[in-house]
């Protein structure tokens, strides 16, 4: 083990500021490229479902399925 | 083979030599963009001396990047491109045609009017030959370059700074063999190596480029 | 292109099938949870070796930690490039859509490791340099290959037609292709003339061997990481495309269901 105690794991030898900055960063670009991909399928499966009933096509029934269990 | 490229070459300059207008544009945004330099800077001669290949390099660059729109737009309007691109004539003739007149009429006249602004910053005398052959060898690039991103962005939404977007990063070592070239020049090593990339570079870009434009503008106009 | 492209007259045999859009969907669909679970587990792994198996290093001090993402982040965003441009040329050979939506589908991912790169390169650079940023060949060329990628995505956002977007990005990855190389050497010229010879971030030979098993386990990670987000983004894409085709409408329909069955 590398670390004498957790607040000296933080404190990275001083260098916690550099370290940290650079694995948060990254952490937010990761969970926010994340988040944004399965938010554009939801979001694509969803405009296109609109589409698709504002075009009066079939989406399988589940309209009815759907108004039944509301 | 070559009448498609001569009667391109030769229609487009006399086009650009009736719109002639347009040409001293590009031209004097050259001679400005070099002469607000002293102003930002400071005219201190020893920085001015310095500075001079790269200012020259970098106006250079930005002056043919703003006169490429000019390159396709005319033709795409008026469906003379759709002419040309249905004709039998292999495209990479025409196309390479086309670009022939376009640096003619706009890199040519910067390669020309450099060493006079070089003056401007005191730039040594010996250095003038460099910094023209230079600009001789890597505007050529530049035009070839922009071509192709010319004809990506041909008709779409926010072309032109699209256009800057998408072939400044190629233009980086056009910049750094070009500026490069003098300043090794005034260093003392001398300028053969790196205009002898530059060179390499053209003859590259000649190869590739008329071929990339062509597929390009086939894929604009499909 | 968007005409109704149901009832594949013959469906190839073996991989090849699923070059196919319809097949591929459902297939990205399975394989990226497995790719996801795999980057996050060798995550784990990777930065258990780098923080606390990996020993102090004797020059930087804890500092070079930052490694274990830096350097993964710097490949993943050249290799990516090339495998974008490979998908172009794939695509743009062969004319398969398929291809084309790949490119596309990695080019954020590429995008969003350069930018790491750079960000971990900035600020490693402050307590090594002194500086946030040096004029480094490495750093400099990074930051053109954010530009390229930059380039890519604006242009295939910008064009409507799908069918233009998809050649068009397909040329200019070439493009670029051809121009790293280029661009690379140039900044290394032109980097030495300047500079003199730059302070190199990565010193591979005085590397404890547990420092690069966690770069290595972590370069692993990221590509892991990067499958599973493209073939996500894939998913979205193909949806977008296909969306006249039949086979699209019954996927929708199956949508509808569990969203109706989880209100």
């Amino acid at each position: 083990m590398q670390w004498e105690s957790w607040s000296a794991f933080w404190q990275m030898g001083g260098a916690a500021p550099y370290v940290w900055g650079s694995y948060g960063v990254t952490l937010a670009l990761i969970v926010a490229e994340l988040v944004l991909v399965i938010r554009r399928r939801k979001d694509t499966v969803n405009r296109l479902l609109r589409w698709r009933r504002a075009l009066g096509k079939d989406v399988g029934g589940s309209q009815a399925r759907m108004e039944s269990v509301e | 083979m070559l009448s498609a490229f001569l009667a391109v070459l030769r229609r487009d300059l006399l086009l650009s030599w009736r719109g002639r207008a347009d040409l001293l544009v590009t031209l004097a945004f050259f001679v400005i963009v070099v002469c607000l330099f002293p102003f930002g800077v400071g005219a201190e001669t020893n920085q001015l001396r310095a500075i001079a290949p790269g200012v020259l390099w970098v106006a250079a660059l930005l002056a043919s990047l703003l006169s490429l729109h000019r390159l396709f737009a005319q033709d795409h309007a008026d469906g003379t491109l759709e002419q040309l691109l249905l004709s039998s004539e292999p495209a990479v003739l025409w196309v390479a045609g086309k670009i022939v007149a376009f640096w003619l009429t706009t890199g040519l006249p910067l390669v020309v009017a450099a060493p006079g602004l070089a003056l401007l910053f005191d730039l040594e005398q010996g250095a003038l030959p460099v910094l023209t052959l230079s600009l001789a060898l890597g505007t050529p690039i530049l035009a070839l370059l922009g071509a192709v991103g010319a004809a990506l962005t041909l008709g779409v939404r926010g072309g032109g700074m699209l256009l800057a977007l998408l072939v400044l990063p190629l233009y980086v070592p056009v910049l750094i063999f070009g500026a490069g070239a003098v300043d090794a020049y005034l260093g003392g090593t001398g300028a053969a190596a790196h205009l002898l990339l530059l060179g390499g570079g053209l003859a590259g870009a000649l190869a590739l480029a008329p071929w990339a434009c062509a597929a390009a503008l086939r894929i604009a106009m499909e | 292109m968007t005409t109704l492209t149901r009832a594949p007259v013959r469906s190839p045999e073996g991989l090849l099938r699923f070059a196919a859009p319809q097949q591929f969907y459902p297939l990205a669909g399975r394989l990226a949870p497995w790719f996801a679970w795999a980057a996050a587990l060798l995550t784990v792994v990777g930065l258990y070796i780098g923080f606390f198996v990996a020993p102090t290093d004797f020059q930087q001090g804890e500092v070079y930690r930052v490694i274990f993402i830096h350097v993964p982040a710097a490949w993943m965003s050249m290799f990516i490039y090339l495998v974008m441009a490979f998908w172009a040329a794939v695509g743009l050979v062969m004319n398969t859509r398929l291809s084309f939506i790949m490119s596309q589908a990695l080019a954020p991912t590429g995008a969003m490791f350069c930018f790491v790169a750079l960000w971990t390169g900035a600020v490693w650079g402050k307590p090594t340099w002194g500086t946030y940023w040096v004029w480094d060949a490495r750093l400099t060329s990074q930051l053109l290959l954010l530009f390229l990628y930059f380039g890519f995505i604006a242009l295939t956002r910008a064009i409507e037609d799908p069918r233009r977007a998809d050649r068009a990005g397909a040329i200019i990855a070439l493009v670029g292709a051809v121009n790293v190389p280029i661009i690379y050497f140039s900044v290394q010229w032109w980097n030495t003339l300047h500079q003199g010879a730059s302070v190199s971030l990565t010193r591979a030979p005085s590397m404890a061997s547990t420092m690069l098993a966690g770069m290595l386990i972590m370069a692993i990670a990221a590509w892991m990481y990067a499958i599973a987000v493209a073939l996500w983004r894939v998913r979205a894409l193909i949806l977008e495309r296909e969306r006249h085709t039949e086979w699209v409408g019954e996927v929708l329909a199956a949508e509808a269901q569990t969203q109706g069955r989880a209100r």
